[in-house]
């Protein structure tokens, strides 16, 4: 019998131990599933969006109920005015009517007023609706003519946004997590330095790590990719060759990084507080879930430059614009460089015994 | 005859506050075909002078020789040529005994296939078994193993049977036994005694970083004067014991107080034991326990040192 090239065997090896089990192989491909599945919902596209507003008890509040009945987006409720507004603040309404009286005559309407926080999402939208329904019944006519056109392009709703994010943050989870915990898992099983007494090259341990993590990562992507396609219909309008060429660069980018956190760790505590240390920032900085443009442009230069940033740019270029793969160069660029970096220091400083 | 095995002044410092000399120079040669094994308590630098010589750790000083190559020289060559089973590696517990072997196999240019390997530990049976449902036995069994895959001239074994039941040592010392009846040189180490005696063509015994001593295990015991030891506690303190009463019996060598027991390293037990128990009657002594055995490395270690190889060092 032939014997295995050591980087292959490492890689079976390491291969075998993962789908042995279960509970890892759930969490490595089926979390960000989760999490599209969750947040895709939370943030799906509603056909017609409704508003809640309550109008406070008087004589008037069926009158101004009555006008604001053919209005398909507003859900109107007559309440007292403590109750409204415990509900507005409460956040059950996003606006709170009072209307007030004529004072010659109690059945006609003189003025309004509008209770709303403008910083709430909906407010401003639901006052203005209002406040457009009940003037035209006081009388107002439009002079200007308006036509309302919906705007819905392919790629552009929140789900597009977040799949290119998520299958990000799953490449630099994977990578760190999949890599670096094996490691220091070994390590303290003393294994590495049993593998040092045999004439195990150095590099080719490292490189059937890196290569099996290549390999878990292939179905972690296509479930994804699936079944954001399914579930809410998220399509890929760049190549899926240069998809999968920067997926690649992206895995072996964290798998280095991964390689790099547990080059020295001694204990699985150590190791998971320098990798919560190192993703931290990029959860939050480098644009999973909103885009990194709300930050203060100054810092914008530094975000561009952690490893996640330049992956999640690159894979919403070429998902939802549809971009070339040749206009990536900078993205790449980083990408390489994070993937070349960490491994050299990584090897140099790497500690195999105890 | 060629050597197996040259160390030559070999010296350890671990760096720290103070720094721990852990090998204090130590000379000694294994040849090939033997089995040589290491002795000592814990801290004795056992497992230092081991994983130097397995190219684990560098010596502060010193020469380190392994089939007369050094290991700044020619690493790879030597590794393809021993095999190593170290004290505690946990190997993967959701590898098969076959995936393992194979994973090691893979590393030698040269060896044993993997079904080869597991007759000789008599695991053929596990092949398919994950290493977490084997037992301490069959796990050192696969350790011994993984050593032999590469079809070694040369194994080192660090404590190869600590914590397992005396059946599975029977089988081990068996497995080693055979290697050793192909020629092949075994370094050992070990605080088993009887381990030692049984399978070690010579031993050396460390002792806070340096050999105390060297020798066949039955040269050693015989170095002690007497082969045979007898064992005794009294009924009250041992303090006010008078050491005269024994030391004057015919072929009695030499005679240890400590609080458990006295003992007496001796020629002939048949000469002393009537003595003995007739001394004692007379002065109205009586005895709380009485054994005779032959003497061991144990003993050796005690006559040197004045302590008992389970008591540790004491720094």
């Amino acid at each position: 019998m032939k014997t295995q090239h050591p980087i292959l065997a490492v890689t079976f090896a390491r291969l075998r131990e993962f789908i042995r089990r279960p509970e890892a192989v759930f969490w490595v491909y089926f979390f960000p599933v989760l999490m599209v599945i969750v947040l895709g919902v939370a943030f799906r596209n509603q056909k017609v969006e409704t508003f809640d507003v309550d109008v406070i008890e008087s004589s008037l509040s069926n009158s101004i109920v009555e006008k604001l009945a053919t209005e398909p987006r507003l859900k109107t409720h007559v309440v007292s005015e403590i109750e409204a507004r415990d509900r507005l603040r409460a956040g059950t309404t996003t606006l709170m009517i009072e209307a007030a009286e004529s004072s010659a005559d109690k059945q006609i309407l003189e003025q309004v007023e509008y209770l709303f926080d403008a910083a709430r999402p909906g407010s401003l939208a639901a006052r203005n609706i209002v406040d457009a329904r009940l003037q035209e019944a006081a009388g107002r006519r439009d002079v200007l003519k308006v036509k309302d056109i919906k705007y819905e392009e392919p790629g552009g709703s929140y789900v597009d946004f977040l799949v290119p994010g998520l299958l990000a943050m799953g490449l630099m989870g994977g990578g760190l997590w999949g890599v670096g915990f094996a490691i220091v898992d070994m390590r303290i099983r003393k294994l590495l330095k049993r593998f040092m007494a045999t004439p195990m090259r150095r590099s080719h341990f490292l490189m059937g790590m890196m290569l099996s993590r290549l390999i878990f990562m292939i179905p972690q992507i296509v479930i994804l990719l699936v079944i954001s396609y399914l579930l809410f219909g998220v399509k890929i309008y760049g190549s899926w060759l240069s998809i999968l060429l920067v997926v690649l660069v992206g895995a072996i980018e964290f798998a280095a990084i991964g390689l790099l956190v547990a080059s020295r760790a001694k204990t699985l505590e150590t190791a998971s507080g320098l990798m919560n240390l190192v993703m931290l920032p990029m959860w939050t900085l480098s644009g999973i879930f909103f885009s990194y443009e709300r930050f203060p442009e100054i810092i914008h230069p530094i975000i561009k430059v952690l490893p996640l940033t330049p992956v999640i740019d690159a894979l919403r270029a070429l998902m939802m614009d549809g971009k070339s793969i040749l206009t990536l160069g900078p993205e790449l660029g980083v990408m390489i460089v994070w993937s070349i970096v960490p491994f050299v220091i990584a090897l140099a400083i790497f500690r195999w015994s105890d | 005859m060629p050597s197996a095995i040259r160390c030559t002044n070999l010296t350890k410092t671990y760096k720290g506050k103070p720094p721990v000399e852990a090998v204090r120079g130590i000379d000694f040669e294994v040849n090939v075909g033997e089995c040589y094994g290491v002795l000592g308590p814990n801290g004795a630098g056992k497992t230092t002078t081991i994983e130097i010589l397995e190219g684990l750790l560098e010596a502060t000083s010193g020469e380190a020789e392994v089939l007369e190559m050094s290991w700044s020289k020619n690493a790879t060559a030597i590794r393809e040529r021993i095999g190593v089973s170290l004290q505690e590696t946990q190997l993967s517990d959701r590898l098969s005994v076959g995936e393992t072997l194979n994973l090691f196999r893979s590393f030698y240019a040269s060896g044993i296939d993997a079904t080869t390997a597991m007759e000789r530990v008599s695991l053929q049976e596990k092949e398919n078994a994950w290493i977490k449902t084997l037992s301490g036995g069959q796990k050192q069994r696969l350790a011994v193993a993984t050593a032999l895959v590469g079809d070694p001239e040369l194994i080192f074994l660090d404590e190869p049977t600590t914590g397992l039941d005396p059946s599975s040592r029977r089988e081990l010392w068996d497995i080693i036994e055979t290697f050793k009846k192909h020629g092949k040189t075994v370094l050992l180490t070990t605080h088993y005694m009887e381990e030692a005696e049984r399978l070690c063509d010579r031993v050396a015994i460390f002792d806070a970083g340096k050999i105390i001593a060297e020798g066949t295990p039955s040269d050693l015991i015989r170095s002690l004067g007497a082969e045979h030891v007898i064992e005794f506690a009294l009924d009250h303190d041992h303090d006010s014991f008078d050491l005269d009463l024994v030391q004057s019996i015919e072929t009695v060598d030499h005679v240890d107080v400590s609080e458990s027991e006295i003992r007496l390293t001796v020629g002939q037990p048949h000469v002393v034991l009537p003595q003995l128990i007739s001394r004692l009657a007379k002065k109205g002594i009586s005895l709380a326990s009485l054994t005779t055995r032959h003497a061991s490395l144990e003993d050796v270690f005690v006559s040197l040192t004045g302590r008992h190889l389970d008591e540790g060092d004491e720094d």
